[in-house]
């Protein structure tokens, strides 16, 4: 096992790099999530958000750069010690991504019963124990997952990011797509159950308002680095002019020239 | 515009064909590798060889009735021209057991089976369901390619055997009814002539077929891009590449058994 004292952060990823042909999506992004900590990366549209986390993931194979995870490298795993990282994480995907095979609680206890190797009934309790602490009902177990709403297929992706209790949660875009009053609870949800778990989370975005209210420190991505990073207090006043630009949603200003220029 | 312009997209669409062979090969092995190694995922396996081999019947019967029926009038057509009028039983056994039962239920499930299968794993891909799985620590191509290439290997000659009794009591039924044989006679001249390497070469070219379906399915949704057109183009390239590929194996497959 890699040195694993208090102060080893739970991911750190260091000049990471990703081309996809004449693309550079990523050119050295540096991030760091201590052991409880989250962790908001803010960026416009196509900035290399979601690769940055499929990177972590180990969906996207980096061009260079290292990921480490309670100080051990992931980048070069395949096969059983991938699965062996990935059964500690869970993830929430931008479109919730839930089985259209399954039903819901078949959905919610899945890493429970595949990576854990979990019976069928006791992963039947757990799940729907972790339904009820995202605010779904215990008769939705049954239901296809296409035929629940938006921010319903959310809960279950949430669900069942949780279930496992993984010591790592990631969120791509929670609140994409959803209206002020659901994106407010899915904000509070991620909150209570990532302190539950004690997890270490990291959600992309580009909700300010969710950003803020999930986050302990924000990073904002520009032209595949990290330009700015701190205390989500801090990021009214940080004195970056893309930062400033984003969060106050203003046309003018650097990123706006980029775009006209390129 | 010049000749070297037509040399070069020439050496591109062969560097694109070798690239795409290449991905074909390396997925295969892939594939193979997760279909031989536990675990396996057994209920599910059974769940696609009911989907593949059972909801297939159907389509399966009626193609091969009306072929047997068909083949046993224009054998007799052809036959009467040199008095071989006697043969319409045995013809219409070894074309059907060893050639037709086998390549026109693949064609039928290569429509049926392979688009299906893209379909379902090209909008898994599309919508990060793909990428699900694999976060949850279950491997894509355990649990979704494994299962079909198993399933449709062994449900084909299944089905295909299903195919050869009712092609020959299509030709039963045409000989019989219409064109007004003997039923004993014709029976006899068929169980007479017919042979297990007629049967069994007959079943090989079904798993194979089998495995390509699955396979052509497989491949087209696994690698199918940008959202909903994309799963389109995916099942139409699964069918296309499904049914070239059972051509191509039928022959290879039947030049080596007939040396
Ligand atoms: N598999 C891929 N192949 C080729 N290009 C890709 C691939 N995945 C992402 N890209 C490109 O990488 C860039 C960054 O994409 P990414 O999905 O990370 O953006 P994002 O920051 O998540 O944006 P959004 O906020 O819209 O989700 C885009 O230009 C995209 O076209
Ligand atoms: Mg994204």
């Amino acid at each position: 096992m890699a040195d694993q004292t208090q102060d080893t952060p739970k991911i750190a990823v260091s000049g990471l790099h990703k081309r996809f042909g004449a693309n550079q999506v990523l050119a050295g992004i540096d991030l760091e999530v201590g052991r409880g900590k989250s962790l908001a990366i803010i960026g416009g549209s196509g900035s290399g958000k979601s690769v940055t986390l499929k990177c972590i993931l180990g969906l996207i194979k980096p061009d260079s750069g290292s990921i480490r995870i309670d100080g051990r490298e992931t980048t070069g795993l395949t096969g059983t010690a991938r699965e062996q990282v990935l059964a500690r994480v869970g993830m929430l995907f931008q479109g919730a991504a839930l089985f259209d095979s399954l039903n819901v609680w078949q959905n919610v206890a899945f890493g429970l019963m595949q990576a854990h190797g979990m019976a069928a009934k006791p992963a039947r309790e757990k799940a729907l124990a972790a339904m009820a602490k995202v605010g779904l009902e215990a008769d939705l177990a049954e239901v296809n997952p296409a035929e629940l709403s938006g921010g319903m297929q959310k809960r279950v992706g949430l669900a069942r990011a949780i279930a496992p209790e993984p010591e790592i949660l990631f969120f791509d875009e929670p609140t994409t797509g959803l209206d002020p009053i659901m994106s407010g609870i899915i904000n509070e949800l991620i909150i209570e159950r990532v302190r539950e778990l004690g997890a270490t989370a990291l959600t992309i975005t580009h909700d300010m308002k969710s950003a803020r209210r999930i986050a302990d420190t924000i990073a904002m991505i520009y032209q595949g680095k990290i330009i700015w990073c701190g205390p989500a207090g801090d990021i009214d006043h940080c004195g970056e002019p893309h930062v400033e630009q984003f969060i106050r949603a203003r046309s003018e200003g650097p990123i706006a020239l980029d775009v006209v220029r390129a | 515009m010049n000749r070297w312009n037509f040399l070069a997209a020439i050496g591109r669409i062969f560097i694109v064909f070798l690239n795409t062979t290449g991905h074909l090969i390396l997925f295969t092995a892939t594939a193979l590798r997760h279909v031989v190694l536990p675990p396996f995922f057994l209920r599910i396996t059974f769940q696609q060889m009911l989907r593949i081999g059972y909801f297939s019947l159907p389509v399966v019967g009626l193609t091969a009735i009306f072929t047997g029926a068909v083949l046993a009038l224009q054998i007799y057509i052809g036959g009467s021209r040199f008095n071989a009028e006697g043969f319409v039983g045995q013809v219409v056994v070894i074309s059907m057991v060893r050639e037709l039962g086998p390549v026109l239920a693949a064609l039928m499930l290569a429509g049926r089976v392979s688009s299906a299968i893209a379909a379902e794993i090209g909008t898994m891909r599309v919508t990060e369901q793909i990428d699900a799985l694999t976060t949850l620590a279950t491997n894509p191509f355990k649990y979704l390619v494994a299962p079909r290439l198993i399933a449709a290997t062994l449900t084909l000659p299944l089905l295909v055997l299903v195919a050869d009794i009712i092609g020959v009591m299509g030709g039963f039924l045409a000989a019989t009814q219409r064109l007004g044989m003997n039923a004993g006679i014709y029976m006899k001249s068929t169980m007479d002539v017919l042979e297990v390497e007629d049967v069994t070469s007959g079943l090989t070219k079904a798993a194979v077929f089998g495995f390509l379906i699955a396979l052509m399915g497989c491949y087209h949704g696994y690698n199918s891009r940008g959202g909903a057109q994309g799963v389109g183009a995916a099942t139409t390239d699964a069918v296309v590449s499904a049914s070239i590929l059972i051509l191509l194996f039928n022959y290879i497959l039947t030049d080596f058994f007939f040396s």
